[in-house]
This record gives structure tokens, C-alpha cells and sequence, in this order.
């Protein structure tokens, strides 16, 4: 009797079996709320007549969108009016990383400059742009540059294949005729056999210590390989001229002003966090490093390139990874100036056609977790790859 | 901005939480006193706060009426300001108990998004407004032009409509908010602005220089606004169609606000009587007072009133009654009310 009574109380106040208990029960309410929600939102959608499911991805969208990568007339479905959405946000994304990562990173290293001007030219950049809210940057930006701007007849023009005006920028679009490929196959041989190079020259550089102008030799293949191929398959590019017919140019590559301006803000924004970022990152590693490198005879270029960023990456990284997922929420902003992305196009004119809410906000809500989850994947494999090697 | 997100989201949320029984809208406002009543962010004539807040317009008029029948006085309303896109989300979810914000009646609103409509105060139809200098007459003259108009709205898909039919190619610039919108194409990002016609003669008062832009004659559509409620509860439906419905009658039969009391107090036609609350019982149908229709029409007008001081010719919107659809039947108009009895 006495042994079972110890053995119930053993049971009861084993800390680890305690512990599943309450990890059983915390599981059990999470499940019960889920099926709580989803059972009366149901119920609800019911009771006010609210049409539910995903049937409607398939049905004709029936309106017009300023701005598509894919093909897409009012006749295509709501789902492909869901893609041409999703690719001008990864577009506006994309774009804002790539300009904010360069920005960022030069203003960053110029608020280190040993030059007075320099310094505090990027500290004021980056105080004025991250200390306004991005909404006002984004209008500003957009009826700035709108009011600039001529009318389509009073067009900016150079060479009379580029014009500038209020309808956007328009570019001559290259068509490639035949033998087009040998240029794009060269291309790609080039970059090839550039990073041939680069392993050659790092395994050399390893055993032997002499260094190989990676660079140079890389930019110098990529012009000739392309040259050359064009040379010998005579020029079969030829292009697109943009032309005024009526109230706009058609013809060649529309870059519309929305775009840039909703890029322009966005990576500009960016930037001025990034450069903090960079700044604290390159701060980071001690000042020993500099000097060390300094006495090895490394140019201020070489210290920088060599010693300095490689070892600031590991700080710089993570929080890199966080403006980079800022930017791409961020660029859901884009709905206030008429920038098609997915936020406008399938969370505003597709919801409102249909008035399907909820599948819709789940929809974008999914896709902006989605791409902030691959960001982060993406980074944290970089990370790993820039973590320097335990010795 | 972020404010708007998350009124979508928390009109998304309230429809995992509230309970499903959503009949009752009357008990409900009568109990707290007032109702919600989801207005435009401001188009004037129709839904336009002044500097003080207060609301006035033909739209906000069906609110004053509705509030008239209620409770005896125009003013127990608490107006929404909501935009083109969250309008429908707001009514769904409860948030505004009547939707009265130039919204066009469709088979698929009224159908499949859980909307009913009780009537239509005002008959309207896209059309396309451009510069003076830029020599356009003709709606077809567009081929190539760059369009700025609103998101979320029965015009996007018109637009489409058109152009397509007419075999004309156009950039559509499609803008969240209506005074962006007017700045875009005030600031020349489009070649020409559309939107319903009212729309247009309003939202030209707001640009820099109105007598610089003309509307073009064509009308590419067929807009029948009106107030919006929730389906799912007729009595509510019934109260805002009959509101709206004793203004109409009113005019027809020559009862106005200046003159109700004195016409009521001698009247001997029996549809006045009806109207004036002296017979009928439709109070009682309706579960309101007798003089339900009395207080509209002494306190916010019938519609000829409230047409005239929100949108006819002597406002600034101008736009006149007469050879429109919106005059009564009686002078070859569309208006025509069921008789209220």
C-alpha cells in the first residue's frame, strides 16, 4: 500500500512528466482554438451569405493591369492576375535590394571616412532619410519627379532612341535575330570559365602565394567573348525603337514612373539603415586587425577588401537580413501610387471584384511569409558560408 | 495607411469571433442609440465632411433619413469615412450597420458578396473627363491614352469593357484613394480621368484650375447607386428601401420640408395621409413609430429637396435634374417609388 502510494507521488511530481503534461494540454487548447475559429468563420460566412473557396482563381478577371511581366489581358483569370501581382512585387523587391545594398554599403564605409566632408555628407543622408516616414518619401518621390517631368510631346529625348517624360522612361528593346544564341552561349562561357579562373588563382595563390588579376581578366573575357561572337555571326541585334503615336510611345521597353519612384524610395529608405548596419559591422572588428594588416604591407584598398569585410560580414549579416525583409513588406506601399503590385492588383481590385476576403488576405499574408522565410534562408546559408573557419 | 490595413484585418477578424447571429440590426441601434453609417472619404454632393465634421450630401441624406425614421431626429448617425476598397469588408463585418456611399448596384455584389441593396438614390454612368487643350471630343478619340482612375470599383472593369469592345489599347493607373487619383492627373500623369459621371463633376471642383477640363458626352455605363446593407436581415433592408422610398413618394405626391407640417395638418388625400402617419399603420409593419415618415420628410426633405442642396444645378457639383434619369417619372425621369401603404 505504501509502496503505490510513493510510486503514485513519484509520478505526480516527476518534474519531466509534468512537463509533457503541460506540453499535452497547451497543444490540446492551441488545436481546440484552431478548430473554434475555422468552424465559426464558416458558420458565419454562412449566416451573411458570403461566397467561400477558391473557385473564383479560375474565373475571367475581367479588368486591366498597367504593368505585366507575363502575358495577361482581361480575358486571363484571377489566378494569373495573383502571378502578374506576385512578380511585380518581387520585381519592385528585388530591385530595392540590389540599389539599397550598394547605396547602403558606400555610404556606410563613407561615414568612416577619414575626410570631414565625406563623413558627415553620409551621416546627414542618413539621419534626414531614415528619420522620414516612408510613405512621405514614396509621395514625395512620385509627385516630385511627376511635376519635373514634360508632357509626352515635349519628351526628353538622346539619340532619338531614349525619351524621358511623365509616362515613364522608354528604352530601345533588343531583338535578337538569328545566331542570337552563339551570343548568349559566349556569355555564359565566359562566366564560366571566369570562374575557373578564380578557383585556379585561389588554389595557386594557396600553394605558392602569387595573386592573378581575377577581376580584370573576368570583365576583360566577358567583353571579348561577346564582341567576338557578334563579330562572327554579324550583328543580328537589332532593336526596338520606342515612337510617339498619339498620346504615348509605343514600341521598345516602358519603365513606368511608378516603378522608379517607388524603387528610388524604397531603396534610398533602405539604405540609410543598411549604412548603420555596414558602419557598426565594420566598427566591429578591432582596430589590431588594421594594424596587423598594415604591417604586412596590404594597401588601405587590400585592408579594407581583405581583412576588414570579410570579418564585419559576420556582424553585418543578420541584421542586413532584417532590411531586406522590411524593404519587401515595405513594398506594399506601392498601392498608394498606383505601382501594381500585390497588394493593389490581387489584395485590392481581385478582393473587391470577388469579396472574397478571406481567402485572398491569407493568400498575400501567405506569400509575404513566404518570401520573408526564403530571405532568410537564403542569408542564414550566406552567414554560414562567411563565418570564418574555426582554427 | 497602416491604419486601413487593419481595418480590413480586424473586419476579417471579427467574422472568426463575433457570434453568427446577425439578425436583430434594429434591436441593436435602438439599444445604443445611433447607427454606423460607412460614408465616401469625401466627394462632395454626395458624402463630404466640412471643417468642422460635419457630414452633408444625397448619401448622407439616406443616413439622416434612415436616423429620422428611427429615432425622430436626423442627427443619431455616426458616419465611416471608408474607402472604395474596404466598403463591402466593413459592412460584412458589422462595422457599419448601412453602407451609403455612391455605390453601384451589380448582380454579383448583390449576389455573391453578401450585400443587399435597398434602392437607388442616384442614377449615374461612367464617363471620361480630359483637358480643354488637348483638342479630345470623343470618348473614342482615347486609343493609346493613359487612364488614372480608383481602385476597387465597378469603373475598373467598365474601362476594360470599353476599350476592349472599341478594340483600343489604354495604360490603366489605378490609385487607392480618390484624391490621389485627382492629384495623378492633375500633376498630368493620365491624358484623361474616369470615374462615374457625378463622380467626375465633383472631384473637377477639387482640381487646380476646373474650367481648364471637360467631361466628354459619351456615357460608357449604367451606374445605379444606392444605399447597401447586410443580408441576412430583412428588417433592417426594409427599413433603409422604405426610408428611401417615402422621399420619392413625398416628391411625387408634392409633400416637401418646407410645407409637410402645414399640407399634414390639412390634407385629405389619403396617400398624404399615409405619408403624414395620420393613417395606414406602416409604423407598426415597419416596428417603428407612426410618424416615421412624417420626421423624414419634416426634418432631412423629400428627394427633390435633398437633391437640390447637394448636387442640382444652383451647387457647386451642378448637375442638373431635369432630362436626367434621376427626375421623376412624372417629367419623363426614372424615379419612381412603390406606393407606401
Amino acid at each position: 500500500m505504501q509502496d503505490r502510494n510513493l510510486s503514485l507521488s513519484n509520478i505526480l511530481f516527476n518534474r519531466s512528466i509534468q512537463g509533457i503534461f503541460y506540453q499535452i494540454v497547451t497543444l490540446g487548447l492551441v488545436i481546440l482554438a484552431i478548430i473554434y475559429i475555422v468552424d465559426n468563420t464558416a458558420r458565419n460566412m454562412v449566416a451573411r451569405g458570403l461566397a467561400s473557396g477558391f473557385h473564383f482563381l479560375g474565373v475571367e478577371a475581367q479588368f486591366d493591369i498597367q504593368m505585366t511581366l507575363i502575358e495577361y489581358s482581361p480575358t486571363s483569370t484571377y489566378f494569373d492576375s495573383f502571378i502578374v501581382g506576385l512578380l511585380n512585387t518581387l520585381l519592385v523587391a528585388g530591385l530595392g535590394i540590389f540599389v539599397a545594398t550598394i547605396v547602403g554599403f558606400a555610404v556606410g564605409i563613407a561615414r568612416l571616412s577619414s575626410n570631414w566632408l565625406i563623413a558627415k555628407l553620409a551621416e546627414a543622408y542618413i539621419e534626414i532619410l531614415r528619420n522620414i516616414p516612408l510613405l512621405l518619401q514614396i509621395f514625395f518621390w512620385y509627385f516630385a519627379v511627376l511635376r519635373a517631368l514634360p508632357k509626352p510631346k515635349q519628351s526628353l529625348e538622346f539619340a532619338d532612341s531614349f525619351f524621358l517624360n511623365n509616362r515613364g522612361l522608354f528604352i530601345p528593346d533588343p531583338v535578337f535575330g538569328e545566331g542570337g544564341t552563339l551570343i548568349l552561349y559566349s556569355f555564359i562561357a565566359a562566366i564560366l570559365i571566369s570562374i575557373g579562373i578564380a578557383v585556379w588563382s585561389k588554389q595557386r595563390q594557396n600553394t605558392t602565394g602569387q595573386t592573378f588579376p581575377v577581376f580584370y581578366s573576368s570583365i576583360g573575357l566577358l567583353i571579348s567573348f561577346v564582341f567576338l561572337s557578334m563579330l562572327a555571326t554579324g550583328f543580328p541585334v537589332t532593336f526596338d525603337y520606342p515612337e510617339l503615336k498619339g498620346f504615348n510611345f509605343k514600341g521598345g521597353i516602358k519603365l513606368i514612373p511608378e516603378l522608379v519612384a517607388l524603387t528610388f524610395a524604397l531603396s534610398m529608405y533602405t539604405a540609410s539603415f543598411i549604412a548603420e548596419v555596414v558602419r557598426a559591422g565594420i566598427q566591429a572588428v578591432s582596430l589590431g586587425q588594421t594594424e596587423a594588416a598594415r604591417s604586412l604591407g596590404l594597401n588601405p584598398n587590400q585592408i579594407l577588401r581583405l581583412v576588414i569585410i570579410p570579418q564585419a560580414l559576420r556582424v553585418i549579416v543578420p541584421p542586413l537580413t532584417n532590411q531586406y525583409l522590411n524593404l519587401t513588406k515595405n513594398s506594399s506601399l506601392a498601392a498608394a501610387i498606383a505601382y501594381p503590385d500585390l497588394v493593389l492588383v490581387f489584395a485590392g481590385t481581385a478582393l473587391m471584384q470577388t469579396g472574397q476576403a478571406i481567402e485572398i488576405i491569407g493568400m498575400v499574408m501567405g506569400v509575404y511569409l513566404f518570401l520573408s522565410l526564403m530571405t532568410s534562408i537564403i542569408m542564414n546559408l550566406f552567414n554560414r558560408f562567411m563565418r570564418v573557419a574555426e582554427r | 495607411m497602416i491604419i486601413r490595413k487593419l481595418t480590413i484585418l480586424s473586419a476579417i477578424i471579427s467574422l472568426f469571433t463575433v457570434s453568427a447571429a446577425t439578425a436583430g440590426t434594429l434591436d441593436t441601434v435602438k439599444g445604443q442609440g445611433f447607427f454606423n453609417c460607412g460614408v465616401s472619404q469625401g466627394v462632395p454632393g454626395f458624402s463630404n465632411p466640412d471643417s468642422d465634421g460635419n457630414w452633408s450630401g444625397i448619401d448622407v441624406d439616406v443616413c439622416r433619413a434612415v436616423s429620422a425614421a428611427i429615432f425622430g431626429t436626423p442627427d443619431n448617425v455616426k458616419y465611416v469615412p471608408l474607402t472604395a476598397k474596404e466598403r463591402f469588408t466593413a459592412l460584412q463585418s458589422g462595422e457599419i450597420d448601412v453602407l451609403s456611399r455612391n455605390t453601384t448596384w451589380t448582380l454579383s455584389r448583390d449576389a455573391q458578396i453578401g450585400l443587399e441593396f435597398a434602392g437607388v438614390n442616384f442614377y449615374d454612368g461612367q464617363g471620361f473627363m480630359v483637358r480643354s487643350d488637348s483638342g479630345i471630343t470623343s470618348a473614342m478619340e482615347l486609343d493609346g491614352a493613359s487612364v488614372c482612375t480608383n481602385l476597387g470599383t465597378t469603373t475598373e472593369l467598365n474601362m476594360a469593357d470599353f476599350f476592349r469592345a472599341n478594340g483600343m489599347s489604354y495604360e490603366p493607373v489605378v490609385f487607392e484613394k480618390a484624391d490621389e487619383v485627382v492629384n495623378a492627373y492633375d500633376e498630368g500623369r493620365c491624358d484623361t480621368y474616369t470615374t462615374d459621371k457625378s463622380g467626375l463633376a465633383a472631384q473637377r471642383t477639387k482640381l487646380a484650375d476646373p474650367d481648364a477640363h471637360v467631361v466628354l458626352p459619351e456615357t460608357i455605363s449604367k451606374e445605379p447607386l444606392g444605399p447597401v446593407v447586410r443580408e441576412g436581415d430583412g428588417d433592417w433592408a426594409d427599413i433603409v428601401r422604405w426610408s428611401l422610398n417615402a422621399m420619392i413618394e413625398a416628391e411625387e405626391f408634392g409633400l416637401d420640408k418646407g410645407s409637410a407640417s402645414s399640407t399634414c395638418a390639412t390634407t385629405g388625400n389619403p396617400v398624404v395621409a399615409r405619408l403624414c402617419g395620420k393613417e395606414g399603420g406602416n409604423g407598426a409593419a415597419l416596428n417603428l413609430g407612426d410618424s416615421w415618415s412624417y420626421d423624414i420628410i419634416s426634418q432631412v426633405g423629400n428627394y427633390g429637396d435633398i437633391y437640390e442642396a447637394n448636387v442640382g444645378a444652383n451647387t457647386p457639383v451642378g448637375l442638373a435634374r431635369a432630362g436626367s434619369p434621376n427626375a421623376s417619372y412624372k417629367n419623363g425621369g426614372v424615379l419612381y417609388a412603390p406606393p407606401a401603404r
